[in-house]
Parts: structure tokens; C-alpha cells; sequence
């Protein structure tokens, strides 16, 4: 027995959250007293997993698998668990585990519990910490059945190092024609800029921002931190900003390392989506405005005059810190 | 078409969330609910099939009768006919069996539901259906065209989005793009009168495996008071972002 995870890479590069599931996969095998087994689907530098703990990696090289399929994903990760005899199974929350996490559950008869925050609290009866309504509210959640699918939410667990001396093993999973049922026929992917799920900064916009004219001073702020742009929800719905940057309640989670808001008032749909974040700013000329009951630092003040100042003040920072 | 659009009965947005009986149960004290975001979106796309396609659409909530208001506000949204199955949802496992018979004795060729409840945010209630029913399964989906049995649908990635290609029968995992916020309806009078006559059948469960159970609720600790920097002294901020919060 070991524990299995899916270590998610994009165009053969792990991604950031491959990194800390691993580190994730290495504690919970710790606790049940076993090793830590990923499996990676086209990834190079697999040998990278074993700074966090992976001992075994299930290398699948597969032309078939070079656009994400939830089906015949799930497939390479059910078929690895199997020969594995992994009872555990970790992925992160990106939007391709979310989309494949239930599927391989089903597929396994096991209980899944998504969003979870923390290393198992207990490992008999096995119990996870997660969050509920929108990060209102934590739940203790057991899982009662021999097979387990834990999705770990984002930047909650960190990256761990462990070094491990890892062993490489081609791994190819038995696919058929049924299993690309769906299809993916276009990709739209905005490249070269982080998207809000792997960024470490995101830097958001409201309607305080009075038009989509104003956005450059949040690009830029944006491109000095190397933040992703995102913004509240009228933002999106007016059409100043496209609705992939919606965030909140309705729109995307927020879990960034540094979250700053900026002309946004702070309703409690808002927060709800962004109060993952570890260290949250806001700029506001209202010192009413909800958000500053939510966040760590703000500033009273016109947008239009303080962005730009913190723009030329962190690229004075960036040039000493060089 | 037959189309089933799950309905998830969940606190409304501005609610205060409370735990209570030793912080085991969801304090439901004060809580308004409404047909869960996700939902409503989608259910408004099923409008959309069944004024332009002639979509027959039904909807169902697994829940106990407190779930009923939500379920006639669906009804005098447009939708025909509606399911409840008696049972409290205790988990998505087990929400996904009841839905499954449900789907099974409807004969449904589309069946949507939301990316996620905002309540207990599982996720997985539209994926494990799909797989106990052995149907497609498109998440985060955002557009959604029908012509026979082709689909044309989009979902979103992170970063962007993904054209997808597949066939009926059919299970999305719905969300905000499916429709505008502009075309959500709010029910007017006629529709709420016809809702009263519509079918709402309540169906008993069938029996179900209990993969998880929540033990315990806790909150999230109280917020220090946010350390407020002058307008003037931006540069404090960037020390303050390094040395102490040591994100930049
Ligand atoms: C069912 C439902 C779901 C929702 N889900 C979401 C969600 O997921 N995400 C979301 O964001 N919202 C959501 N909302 C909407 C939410 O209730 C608020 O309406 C929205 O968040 C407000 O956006 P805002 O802060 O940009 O705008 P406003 O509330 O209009 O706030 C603008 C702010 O900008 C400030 N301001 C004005 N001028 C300046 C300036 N020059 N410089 C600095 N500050 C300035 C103002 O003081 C004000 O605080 C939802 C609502 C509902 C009903
Ligand atoms: N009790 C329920 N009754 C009917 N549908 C539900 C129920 N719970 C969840 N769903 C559906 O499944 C989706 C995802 O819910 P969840 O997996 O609980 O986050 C919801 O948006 C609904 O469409």
C-alpha cells in the first residue's frame, strides 16, 4: 500500500500545486506509515518530486493524453492506484483536478472530500480538515470508506522539503476510444501571464475603478509583482473585464500568498471567495468600506493617486532588492 | 430533450453562518435559502432550451420539505415538473445515488447541474453522477449548444477556456456563463400562481452508501484590526508587505 498523487504539470513543467501535493502525499504517508507514490502525465524533470518526498514516480509519456481529458485521465490514475494498491489518492484544486477528482472517486467507490486544509487530523477514523460555505467555516469531515479521494485546496499546506531518492517507472495506461468521448477541440489560454490559481499575488479591481480605461495602472501593478489581475463581480458583468477574472463567492476562489483590492468595497460574496487569502491589502477612498474589517493593511485613499505611487515605490524596491 | 436541472436549496449569500448542537449542525436559525448560484444559472439555460428547442424540463432537490419554497420558486422560474426525494442530503455521495435513480426513471438526456453547492462546496455531485450513470461529463461549463445529440460546450480552465465536443446523453457542472447575470428571471405573479399547480412529486429515497460524515464545524479565528497606512507614506506599505507580511 501507498499513497498515490497526481502531480499536474502544464506543457511538460510541474505546476506550483505539484509541488506542495507532493509535499501533502509525503505527510499523510508518514501518518498511515507507508511511502508516497505520483504519478505524472507528460511531465519533464519528474526527478524534481523527490525534493518533497516522492520515492516512486509512474512516469505515462502518451500522445493521446497531450490535451487534459477528465475520462482518460481518470483512467491513468484509477488503473496506477490499482496496480499501487494506493488506498489514498491526492490531488490539488486546480480546475482539472476538480473536474476529474469526483470522476475517479465514483470510479473507485471512494469518499471524497475536497478543499481541505490540513494534514489528516487523525488517520483512524481518517479525518480531514476542509472549508465550508465559501470559507465561512471549517468542517472535521470523516471518511468512512477503504478507498479515500482528498482534493487539497491551494497554498494551504505549502511546499515541504524532504529529500528522497526517487525511482522512475514507465507507467501506460490501458485507453480506449470511449474514454475521449469528450473531446477538446480549442484551447483559449491567455499565455505568459499567471492565471489566479497558480498565482502567488493577485492584484483585484472594483468598480471603484469607474471604467475598464483605468485597468492599465492594475496591469502594471500587476506585471511588477508578477500578480494575475482579477476583479469583483459588477466588473465582470459590465464587460470591463472578462468573466474568467471574476472572483468571489460566484466566481473563482482566491487562495494567493497576497490579495489586494483595489475600489472594492467588501461585500460578504466578495470576501467569501477572497478570505483564503494569507495576507489580503485594500485601497479605498471610503474608510467605511466593509473590506477593511477583512484585511491585514489598507489605505484610505484615492486609487488614482495611490496606485501609482505604490507602483513607482515597489519599482524602486524591486531595483534595490535586484 | 428531456432535460433535469439539480436543484441545491442553500443559505442565501449574506447569511451569517453559526454552528450549533455543540457545533455538529449548520444553525439554520434566521437562515434564508435560496436555489443555489450555480443552479439558477443553469436553470435559466434550461428555460433558454425550452423556449427556443421545446426542452421538457424538470427539476429535482434531494431534501426534506423545508427544501419545498426553493423548489416552487424553480417551478415559477418555468421549469414543468418537479422531484423532491425525501431525505436529508447528507453527502454529495450520497446526493449523486438518489439523483442517479432519479435520472434513471426520467429517462433525461441533459442533466444539469452547478459546478459546486455554496454551501458545503463538494464539487462533486455532477461528477459522480456522470459516472454512475456512465454519461459524459463536461465541469466548470460555461456555454452550452444542443443540435440532435451533438454538443457544443465550453469550460472554463485556469487561465482561460476549453472548447469541448461530446454527445447525450449528458452532465454539466454549471456556472455563471451558461447565462448572463442580466437574463436571471425573477418569477412574476402568473408564474407563481402556475407553480402552485404544478406536479411536485416527492419520491423516498432509495437505499445509499455514507462515504463521509462532518463531525465537527468550527470559524475561522477573528481578524486583527487591518494596520492602516497614510496615503502619503505609500513606501511603508512595500516595508510593511516585506518585513512583516514577507510576501514581496
Ligand atoms: C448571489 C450573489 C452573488 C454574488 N457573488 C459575488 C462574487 O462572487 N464576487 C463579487 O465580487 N461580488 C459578488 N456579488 C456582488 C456583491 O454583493 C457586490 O455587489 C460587489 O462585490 C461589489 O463590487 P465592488 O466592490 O467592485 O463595487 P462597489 O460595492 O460599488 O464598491 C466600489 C468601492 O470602490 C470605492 N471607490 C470609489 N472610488 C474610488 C477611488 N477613486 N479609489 C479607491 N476606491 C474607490 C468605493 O468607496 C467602494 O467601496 C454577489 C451578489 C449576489 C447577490
Ligand atoms: N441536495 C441536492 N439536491 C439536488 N441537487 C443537488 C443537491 N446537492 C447538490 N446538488 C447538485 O450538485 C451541484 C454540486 O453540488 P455539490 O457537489 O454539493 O457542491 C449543485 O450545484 C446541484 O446542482
Amino acid at each position: 500500500m501507498s499513497v498515490l498523487v497526481y502531480t499536474e504539470s502544464d506543457s511538460g513543467k510541474f505546476k506550483k500545486n505539484a509541488f506542495e501535493v507532493a509535499s501533502y502525499a509525503n505527510a499523510v504517508a508518514k501518518l498511515l506509515g507507508t511511502t508516497a507514490t505520483a504519478i505524472s502525465i507528460n511531465a519533464n524533470e519528474n526527478e524534481s518530486l523527490g525534493q518533497y518526498g516522492i520515492s516512486k514516480i509512474l512516469n505515462v509519456s502518451s500522445d493521446q493524453l497531450k490535451t487534459f481529458n477528465a475520462k482518460a485521465y481518470t483512467k491513468a490514475i484509477t488503473q496506477a492506484a490499482k496496480q499501487e494498491g494506493a488506498k489514498v489518492i491526492i490531488v490539488s484544486s486546480s480546475s482539472d483536478t476538480k473536474f476529474l477528482a469526483p470522476i475517479v472517486a465514483a470510479k473507485l467507490e471512494a469518499g471524497y472530500v475536497s478543499n481541505v486544509v490540513t494534514a489528516p487530523e487523525s488517520a483512524n477514523p481518517f479525518t480531514v480538515k476542509r472549508t465550508v460555505f465559501s470559507n465561512k467555516g471549517y468542517a472535521h469531515t470523516q471518511i468512512h470508506t477503504d478507498n479515500k479521494v482528498i482534493g487539497l485546496s491551494n497554498n494551504s499546506f505549502g511546499l515541504v522539503e524532504n529529500k528522497t531518492s526517487v525511482s522512475i517507472e514507465d507507467f501506460s495506461p490501458e485507453l480506449n476510444d470511449s474514454d475521449f468521448s469528450t473531446k477538446s477541440i480549442e484551447v483559449d489560454k491567455v499565455v505568459g501571464k499567471t492565471s489566479i490559481a497558480d498565482a502567488d499575488i493577485v492584484v483585484s479591481g472594483g468598480r471603484g475603478l469607474k471604467g475598464p480605461e483605468n485597468w492599465g495602472m492594475i496591469e502594471e501593478l500587476a506585471d511588477i509583482l508578477g500578480a494575475a489581475t482579477a476583479c469583483s463581480k459588477p466588473v465582470s458583468d459590465m464587460g470591463w473585464r472578462p468573466h474568467s477574472e471574476h472572483v468571489g463567492q460566484t466566481g473563482k476562489p482566491v487562495a494567493s500568498n497576497l490579495y489586494i483590492a483595489i475600489g472594492i468595497s467588501g461585500a460578504i460574496q466578495h470576501l467569501a471567495g477572497v478570505s483564503a487569502s494569507k495576507t489580503k491589502v485594500v485601497i479605498n477612498t471610503d474608510p467605511e468600506a466593509p473590506f477593511f474589517k477583512a484585511a491585514d493593511y489598507g489605505i484610505v485613499g484615492d486609487a488614482f493617486e495611490v496606485v501609482p505611487k505604490l507602483i513607482e515605490k515597489l519599482k524602486e524596491f524591486k531595483a534595490q532588492n535586484a | 430533450m428531456k432535460i433535469l436541472v439539480c436543484i441545491s436549496n442553500v443559505p442565501d449569500t449574506t447569511s451569517k453562518i453559526n454552528f450549533t448542537e455543540g457545533d455538529t449542525k449548520f444553525d439554520t436559525n434566521g437562515v434564508q435559502f435560496v436555489i443555489n448560484p450555480n443552479d439558477e444559472f443553469g436553470l435559466t439555460r434550461a428555460m433558454w432550451f425550452k423556449e427556443k428547442q421545446g426542452a421538457i424540463v424538470h427539476v429535482a432537490s434531494v431534501g426534506g420539505s423545508t427544501a419545498e419554497p426553493t423548489i416552487r420558486k424553480a417551478l415559477a422560474i418555468g421549469a414543468d415538473e418537479a422531484i423532491r426525494v425525501n431525505a436529508e442530503p447528507t453527502d454529495g455521495h450520497f446526493v449523486a445515488q438518489q439523483l442517479a435513480a432519479v435520472v434513471k426513471n426520467g429517462g433525461y438526456d441533459l442533466i444539469i447541474a452547478g459546478r459546486e453547492s455554496i454551501d458545503y462546496n463538494g464539487g462533486m455531485v455532477p461528477g459522480i453522477l456522470a459516472t454512475l450513470l456512465d454519461m459524459n461529463f463536461v465541469n466548470m461549463c460555461i456555454d452550452i449548444e444542443v443540435d440532435g445529440n451533438n454538443v457544443q460546450a465550453s469550460r472554463e480552465i485556469d487561465g482561460g477556456k476549453e472548447k469541448i465536443k461530446t454527445t447525450l446523453p449528458l452532465v454539466i457542472g454549471g456556472q455563471k456563463g451558461l447565462v448572463q447575470e442580466s437574463d436571471l428571471r425573477i418569477p412574476n405573479m402568473r408564474g407563481i400562481m402556475m407553480a402552485r399547480k404544478k406536479t411536485l412529486n416527492v419520491v423516498e429515497p432509495i437505499e445509499a452508501t455514507v462515504a463521509t460524515s462532518d463531525i465537527k464545524f468550527d470559524k475561522p479565528a477573528p481578524k486583527g484590526a487591518v494596520k492602516l497606512v497614510d496615503a502619503n507614506n505609500v513606501e511603508e506599505l512595500v516595508q510593511l508587505l516585506h518585513n512583516e507580511a514577507k510576501v514581496i
